[in-house]
């Protein structure tokens, strides 16, 4: 017998086209507010790429939480709803639909090696606009900031160099133009 | 301003808070504020017999009065108790407000004794819950807890609140605002889109009406603007399980339940329509059944007053975000004013149609003079209380669903049953609730014997506080849902759905000091259902059932409603499931 005979649920639909969101969700900045954010995610089953957050408006103890997700349409408008029916959320702003918007991220990335290798890593660093903010010997700690797949390119072309370590913060994002969100 | 202790300051807030019942067990996290309820008479406390009863015994007071129901449990085990509770009042979207006693603040994270994470375990079952670390936060978390139990979309609140702070003296006053401005539940829909579900209507061929339990949590007005609605437009009406009572089963405009087990005329006239206005109901899978084949030649109008639920499970074409009421409200106004006249000859025939599904008789059952069959037994007991002030709460399994197409409800609030969670052993407690809030009601729990002995105990809080309340037992000696479907999915072979040491529910009743009755023969039933309404005293009533008999009809795994499943008693026997070849309509 087939598991759709067996079950006494729906079969899953059809798979969908996914797109990747960005999302600006403004929040009370309360003990646990991250928590319920996280596990309203891991609870249903959404995805997140990336996830920042930090107090934006100390006098109001606001918090700007910045997630990139995944989705089916369907998805994405549940994950909005889901978001914005939290007690201590403000207002879910979805920056890939709303408008030109600019998104950064900053990283950390330590690359190992000595002679023609170090030279090669100054180079690259130079064209992508990396700073050097630590130096040893037979070392560098470079700081990139710029979008997610700038980012990435850095980090694929420091690999043969001699990557050691990569610290990144995760999607920052803000929309165009003169208005707030 | 006054000075108190945390304790207190409980009390005081519930008092404020027009709380006259609270459901609890006490610990040694919550001896203060047990110490405080007991030098008071404002708030009535009901001592019960395990944290979980005290859920659902709040949830029925909720469901059938339309405040909020509370309930004070210590720290621990006593949280996690309540825990199955909670969640069943998230999926119902009922109202509490849920008072858990914690260690002291100090001791927070240190695995002292009967410390849990309470509000890490209750945060994904809860609509909200605090953890209340200074005194100063305590008479705002309280009063704020009961506005998101009973604003917007209803839910379970927990308040965590350490023994330290229930001790410790401060400042209380009932707080005018409330703080979290990114909370404000939208009541009023947007009218653009109330105009265009109007002109949908006034256009609809074969239009029906889809409600749910958002009617009823929206207030008795919802109930009465829907039955006005429905009246104006001569729209045939179904609901789901939550939402039975708001309108009226004697009505000819009403079909019956709809979804896995509702009715051939609901679900058909579900899947042809070519309008479906759906009120406070969130196309749950017991109701869609095969998402790509549901009602597929429809327009579908959304109202509820949560966002989340629109377009989770099914796209639909005008979506209203808003309370029941309010929007039934403006719909009624706009039809009225639009002086819409629906296309009576479409109308005509689309009643038609739905004659002749109801035709089908598809809650037909063979009866029998030598066993009681279940669905009679609802019947009979049906007949012998509907003249009466009459609440049922249910268990889960078949007797649920047989109450549900058997007892037939013209009002709202007085049908509770555990419809997003599947409870079993939610009714007892219930009933203790529903009883509590209408002393002088008949409060029947509709029981099967396995749901019913998960929360048996409460039985001994209905007589602590003399309670009349009536467990009538549809006895099959089996889990009878998973018997069915055992039966039907899974080869006949019955894995552990079979009780094979079943108390005697007579002597059971005895030892509770409680009324003991067994029948076992159709024709006993009248008189002893008659026995069981006149006992002044918390009954247990062992109705001895076919064990064999299935729920009838279904929608079986992964169908859609036009592929429903009939029991050989109705009209076409060819529809039997046995000719599995003809089911496919």
């Amino acid at each position: 017998m087939s598991t759709a005979a067996t079950t006494h649920y729906p079969a899953a639909p059809a798979t969908e086209v996914v797109e990747s969101r960005t999302l600006c969700v403004l929040v009370d900045n309360e003990p646990g507010v991250l928590a319920r954010v996280i596990g309203l995610f891991s609870g249903r089953g959404y995805n997140i790429d990336s996830l920042t957050v930090s107090e934006t408006e100390h006098e109001k103890h606001l918090s700007r939480i910045t997630i990139v997700t995944r989705g089916t349409p369907m998805v994405i408008e549940q994950i909005k709803n889901q978001l914005d029916r939290l007690v201590p959320v403000h207002r879910v702003v979805d920056l890939t639909t709303t408008g030109p918007a600019l998104s950064r991220e900053l990283a950390m990335v330590k690359v190992r090696g000595k002679g023609e290798h170090r030279m090669e890593a100054l180079r690259l660093a130079d064209a992508f606009r990396a700073r050097v903010i630590d130096a040893t010997n037979e070392s560098f700690v470079f700081e990139i900031t710029g979008a997610s797949d700038k980012i990435e390119s850095f980090i694929n072309l420091m690999l043969p160099i001699g990557l050691v370590e990569v610290s990144r913060t995760g999607v920052v994002a803000i929309g165009r133009g003169p208005e707030g969100m | 301003m006054t000075e108190m202790t945390g304790a207190e300051m409980v009390i005081q807030a519930l008092a404020d808070q027009g709380v006259e019942h609270i459901f609890g067990y006490p610990g040694g996290a919550v001896l203060p504020i047990y110490d405080a309820l007991f030098q008071q008479d404002k708030v009535n406390h009901i001592l019960v017999r395990h944290e979980q009863g005290a859920v659902h015994a709040a949830e029925g007071y909720a469901r059938s009065t339309g405040k909020v129901g509370t309930v004070l449990v210590t720290s621990g085990p006593g949280a996690t108790n309540a825990v199955t509770g909670l969640t069943d009042a998230l999926c119902d979207s009922i109202p509490l407000v849920v008072l858990t006693g914690q260690v002291p603040t100090h001791l927070i994270g240190n695995d002292a004794f009967q410390e849990c994470d309470t509000v890490g375990i209750t945060r994904p079952c809860t609509k909200y819950n605090y953890l209340v670390k200074t005194i100063a936060d305590l008479p705002r978390a309280l009063h704020e807890a009961f506005h998101i139990a009973s604003s917007g979309r209803p839910g379970p609140v927990v308040v965590d609140i350490p023994k330290d702070i229930q001790f410790a003296k401060g400042t209380y006053s009932k707080p005018k605002e409330f703080q979290h401005r990114g909370y404000q539940p939208k009541l009023k829909g947007d009218l653009d889109k109330i105009k265009q579900a109007v002109e949908l209507m006034a256009q609809a061929k074969r239009p029906l009406f889809y409600t749910g339990g958002g009617v009823v949590n929206s207030g008795r007005a919802a109930s009465d603007l829907l039955r006005e609605l429905v009246k104006l437009t001569g729209f045939p009406i179904t609901s789901t399980l939550m939402g039975l009572g708001a309108f009226p089963a004697a009505d000819k405009q009403w079909l019956g339940m709809l979804g896995m087990h509702g009715t051939w005329e609901a679900n058909w006239a579900m899947h042809d329509c070519d309008l479906m206005i759906c009120v406070g109901a969130r196309f749950d899978d017991r109701i869609t059944g095969r998402l790509d084949a549901f009602s597929p030649g429809s327009k579908k109008i959304h109202i509820d007053i949560d966002p989340s639920s629109i377009n989770k499970n099914v796209k639909v074409d005008v979506p209203i975000v808003g309370d029941c009421a309010h929007v039934l409200e403006d719909m009624v106004r706009l039809w009225r004013a639009s002086a819409a006249t629906p296309d009576k000859k479409a109308l005509a025939a689309w009643w038609g149609e739905i004659g002749v599904w109801r035709a089908k008789n598809s809650l037909a059952f063979r009866n029998s003079n030598e066993i009681i069959k279940p669905q009679y037994a609802i019947q009979r007991l049906y007949e012998l209380t509907k003249d009466r002030d009459t609440y049922i709460t249910t268990e889960v399994g078949q007797h649920q669903m047989w109450a549900a197409q058997f007892y037939h409800f013209q009002e709202p609030n007085r049908w509770m049953t555990s419809g997003g969670l599947g409870t079993m052993g939610y009714g007892l407690p219930a009933s203790v609730g529903v009883q509590l809030a209408h002393p002088n009601s008949l409060v029947v729990d509709i029981a099967g014997e396995a749901s019913v002995l998960m929360t048996m105990q409460e039985i001994s809080t209905a007589v602590q506080y003399d309670l009349p309340v009536k467990i009538f037992i549809l006895n099959n000696q089996y889990m009878g849902m998973v018997r069915q479907w055992q039966e039907l999915l899974h080869g006949a072979r019955y894995s552990h759905s079979y009780t094979e040491a079943l108390p005697d529910f007579v002597k059971l009743a005895e030892a509770y000091h409680a009324h003991g009755i067994r029948c076992t023969h159709p024709g006993e039933i009248d008189d002893k259902i008659r026995e069981m309404i006149d006992v002044k005293k918390p009954v247990l009533f062992d109705c001895v059932v076919d064990p064999a008999e299935n729920c009838f009809p279904m929608i079986p795994s992964g169908r859609a409603h036009n592929e429903m499943l009939l029991g050989d008693a109705s009209t076409r026997v060819e529809d039997a499931i046995t000719e599995a070849g003809k089911v496919l309509v």
